[in-house]
């Protein structure tokens, strides 16, 4: 390439300063714009101690990690633009190629942040730990998730009720969720009480979360699952203790009865449409199908 | 007769997929039409099909992964159209059974047929060159590496119109990817031709690796080495020592479907989170394979067009090599939700984060590389500095969802796949772009188009961004990946922006098409006729460009990092660098055609066994099994270049270069 090639082109990569000012203004409003959306909905909008607790997580490692990050695409973009090579007054090193002290701070300033946020891991780790119970006076709640294909059952041990693609429980309650799959894997997930656990076929994970007060929040599915992944979605519905109460003893008044007979239905691949109570569970059904002995009963999904 | 093959397996009832293929077969068909009547034949075979030039089969790998890249991107597109218009209860106009294969296919086709053939084609390309050697040590498996990924990536988009692809995701997880829940071909589709060409890709491993550990020029010891051979040789470190584990755990969910075993299966003992360990203690490293070449690229288009050499060269060395060995470290951060304890947990959270800290002293290094230079604007450098900018963002959210509890809101959300394309797109193409508009005038003979390229990098910067900053903040509301609809009507905005994104980069790749159309027509006027377009530092720039087949005349001696660099700093002038004028007869591997035939009847044994035809099988394995003996028996495998001839050749250039 020609020399004088070389220079028609570099005035290209300096737009004029009104092409920036207007980039900047559009991405600063689509950004603010977009982070209000999120905030509003979703994991920043947290209903429960283990989410408040995540998202407090969430903030204060992007702060740490903002601190570095943000000076160093500043320097990038300054650098970049100071020492172009039309500019007289920057000066050539054209040998500089090593200095012990940057060495040594350049090691340093990302291992600092690794020394942060590796404590921050290894704390969150183990307060956040899914089995862990809640540190509560109340006592728990029992609930027994089974993913289906593609519906969620939820099973209430102490209460001895059922209900199928709606969760409700009551406000203020530490909730202590055991899971399985009598499918492929599934991940149980409110993203507005925090972590999600996958729930696996002959394996029970646990998992403890709590909604703070009332209100419908939206569960899923977060683990591709087939065909019908994308409607797998639930509601939770949080409401006071006395309401609950109540759901429960019209829950047990509207009949209807999970045993293997009704359980060979629901295991068949249908969409989640609409939800549904049992009245009766028979005992020890959630223990059985995490065992795997009732795999005989899930069929091949077809061609 | 035919196993399960019928007239069925072809979609005659889905249009759209009816039409993409038939416009596809026309566009084959045209293009072979236009080879036969043009008799180009005879070329093709001789100085491509069965090159074993490490330079020719650089470029095929390159070309193969652009013509993936529009085929994976079209899959992009359909996904982010599927999304902008399937808000509430809305569908969309792709059915599940349909949008599933098509993320799965966007996932395989782009890591392995986009992104690996990219890196391995440039490390092809550039490693001996700069290593100033005249081949890689093995070129004829180098061949057979290529035409088995080539058999791959045929395999993959016969699946488009012969029976199905895998409706499971990218990476197959049992027990979803089982007979009782995929009963079709489509993951036998996935695991065969990933098979094949994993094998491919472990070849090419195990051959660069010996180039780089055994053959280098004179002189140059481990720390006179490029440093883009650095990041090279830790990349094909990691394929030697990763893609055997990929190999294992494919064989053990074939046996599965083929043999009914019970390795990953719910019932019977199996146990299908062993195979989500085995796939990411593959799966990360793979990430590094990908990234660490990228990185090299970096290192030299920064250091060159600074004018300076690469700042902390030490430094830089110490952190690939970290990278490479920790990358083993850290699978488990795939799947914290899997239940597996605190401890562990943390164990894999913190070893994650301690990768950022050998990634934080590249991008410092290069920071101070451009500190002190006289920095040239050319395509490469936008490239790279929009690298560094981009990069850090997906770094930071990264070492985020390290975090465990962060995770645990974060995981299988489109925050993380914000993330993982914000450090593709941003880290290994941007990387790839930037090695391709850097090395191409060293590939052919000229540069390409400037302000194209300049074009192209804007298109696929603001694309990125477009695209993808809606998707982190979609996965913080709480959107999953592989939704084929959502009922959420707020998140709708969002998708279209990111459709909007996809798009800009649409243009960038067409724009990429015709950049490298106009640099062709205009190839007479930016002629690189010195062999050393962008004052380069490494001994690749000593050679003219195009190289001849046996790259260097003389053996360059070298006594220290940026070699060239020293040799133009001593003579004055890069027209020096040949002073001795006695040439010797040089030895170059003859042409082979193995690869080809390998990979014939690699797509024959591949094709039989996906549809259960065993005598097409047997008839393939039968054909390795004789090609590989035929070869086996060679011993014919060079021939001689005539002293006088390799003179003629250094005249030649010579005068060229004397006319500028």
């Amino acid at each position: 390439m020609h020399a004088a090639s070389r220079d028609r082109m570099t005035p290209e990569a300096t737009p004029a300063p009104s092409a920036y000012a207007m980039w900047l203004r559009a991405i600063s409003i689509t950004s603010v714009a977009m982070l209000m959306a999120s905030c509003s909905e979703g994991v920043l909008d947290p209903r429960g101690p283990v989410g408040k607790a995540e998202r407090v997580i969430l903030y204060d490692s992007t702060a740490i990690m903002l601190a570095v990050i943000v000076p160093v695409i500043v320097l990038t973009l300054v650098f970049a633009w100071w020492f172009r090579a039309r500019n007289s007054q920057a000066r050539y090193q054209p040998d500089w190629q090593y200095s012990g002290r940057i060495e040594m701070i350049i090691w340093s300033i990302p291992a600092l942040v690794i020394l942060f946020l590796g404590g921050i891991a290894w704390t969150g780790s183990h307060d956040l730990d899914p089995p862990l119970p809640l540190q509560e006076s109340t006592a728990p709640l029992d609930v027994e998730v089974i993913s289906l294909d593609w519906r969620w059952l939820f099973i209430y041990p102490q209460e001895g009720i059922a209900s199928l693609n709606r969760l409700v429980v009551p406000a203020g309650v530490p909730l202590r969720f055991r899971i399985t799959s009598t499918t492929v894997m599934n991940s149980f997930f409110v993203p507005q009480l925090g972590s999600q656990i996958y729930a696996m076929p002959n394996m029970v994970t646990r998992l403890n979360l709590e909604a703070d007060q009332p209100g419908t929040f939206e569960g899923l599915s977060a683990q591709f699952s087939g065909d019908g992944f994308s409607d797998m979605r639930f509601d939770l519905v949080s409401m006071t203790p006395e309401a609950f109460k109540e759901w429960v003893s019209t829950t047990k008044m509207q009949g209807g009865v999970l045993d293997a007979g009704t359980f060979e239905e629901l295991v068949k691949p249908a969409k989640a449409d609409g939800a549904q109570t049992y009245a009766q569970v028979s005992d020890g059904l959630f223990d059985s199908i995490s065992s795997g002995h009732m795999a005989a009963l899930s069929p091949q999904r077809g061609q | 007769m035919f196993g399960r093959l019928s007239w069925a397996a072809i979609p005659f009832d889905q249009p759209v997929v009816m039409i993409a293929s038939g416009t596809v077969g026309f566009v084959i068909f045209c293009v072979l039409a236009l080879v036969t009547v043009k008799g180009w034949w005879p070329y093709l075979w001789r100085e491509w099909i069965t090159s074993v030039d490490h330079k020719r089969i650089g470029v095929m790998y390159i070309g193969l992964a652009l013509l993936m890249l529009v085929r994976g991107f079209s899959d992009a597109m359909l996904m982010r159209s599927q999304l902008a218009l399937a808000a509430g209860h809305a569908q969309g106009y792709l059915p599940p059974e349909h949008y599933d294969q098509i993320f799965s296919a966007h996932g395989t086709i782009m890591i392995f047929f986009v992104a690996m053939p990219f890196v391995i084609g440039l490390m092809n390309f550039v490693l001996p060159l700069q290593l100033g050697v005249r081949d890689v040590a093995f070129p004829v498996l180098n061949s057979i590496g290529f035409w088995l990924s080539a058999a791959g990536v045929l395999l993959v988009n016969v699946s488009l119109v012969v029976g199905e692809f895998a409706r499971t995701g990218w990476l197959a997880y049992p027990p979803l990817s089982e007979v009782a829940y995929s009963p079709g071909v489509g993951v036998d589709y996935y695991l065969w031709s990933l098979q094949i060409s994993g094998l491919g890709t472990l070849l090419s491993g195990i051959n660069l690796t010996t180039t780089i550990l055994k053959l280098r020029a004179p002189g140059m010891g481990y720390r006179q080495m490029p440093i883009f051979c650095w990041t090279a040789l830790a990349s094909n470190l990691l394929i030697v020592a990763s893609f055997p584990i990929l190999t294992a755990t494919f064989a053990m969910l074939l046996l599965d479907r083929y043999g009914g075993f019970h390795f990953f299966t719910n019932d019977l003992g199996g146990n299908p989170m062993m195979y989500i360990n085995l796939i990411w203690c593959w799966g990360h490293p793979e990430v590094y394979i990908l990234i660490l070449p990228a990185f090299g690229v970096f290192s030299e288009v920064v250091a060159t067009f600074s004018g300076k050499p690469l700042f902390g060269r030490r430094s830089m060395v110490m952190a690939t090599m970290g990278i490479c060995v920790l990358s083993f470290l850290v699978w488990l951060h795939h799947f914290f939700t899997m239940g597996a304890g605190a401890d562990v947990n943390a164990f894999f959270g913190i070893a994650t984060m301690i990768i950022a800290v050998p990634t934080g002293v590249k991008i410092f290094n290069w920071l101070f590389t451009l500190y002190g230079g006289r920095i040239r604007f050319t395509v490469p450098i936008y490239w790279a500095i929009g690298f560094m900018v981009t990069f850090v963002i997906g770094g930071m959210t990264g070492v985020l969802m390290a975090i465990p509890p962060a995770d645990f809101v974060l995981h299988n959300s489109l925050f993380l796949i914000a993330h993982f394309h914000n450090v593709a797109i941003g880290g290994v193409v941007f990387g790839v772009m930037a090695g391709i508009s850097y090395w191409f005038p060293k590939a052919f003979g000229f540069t390409l188009n400037e302000r194209l390229g300049k074009a192209v990098f804007w298109c696929w910067f603001f694309g990125f961004y477009l695209a993808f900053m809606p998707l982190y903040v979609l996965g913080l509301m709480g959107a999953t990946r592989r939704m084929q609809h959502y009922s959420n009507t707020h998140w709708q905005p969002l998708m279209l922006v990111a459709l909007a994104g996809a798009v800009l980069i649409l243009v960038g790749i067409a724009l990429t098409v015709v950049q490298i159309a106009v640099s062709i027509r205009q190839r007479e006027h930016n002629r690189d006729v010195t062999g050393d377009p962008w004052n380069g530092r490494t001994l690749e720039w000593s050679t003219p460009s195009p190289p001849p087949v046996w790259n260097f005349s003389h053996m360059p001696q070298v006594d220290r990092a940026d070699a060239f660099w020293a040799m133009k700093q001593q003579h004055g002038t890069a027209q020096s660098r040949d002073v001795k004028r006695t040439y010797e007869t040089i030895h170059v591997p003859r042409n082979n055609p193995t690869g080809f035939f390998l990979a014939f009847f690699a797509v024959l044994l591949g094709f039989s066994l996906i549809w259960r035809i065993w005598w097409g099988a047997g008839l393939g394995l039968l054909g390795v099994i004789v090609v590989c003996l035929t070869q086996a028996w060679r011993t014919d495998g060079e021939i001689e270049v005539p002293a006088e001839k390799v003179a003629a050749f250094e005249r030649l250039h010579g005068l060229k270069e004397s006319a500028v």
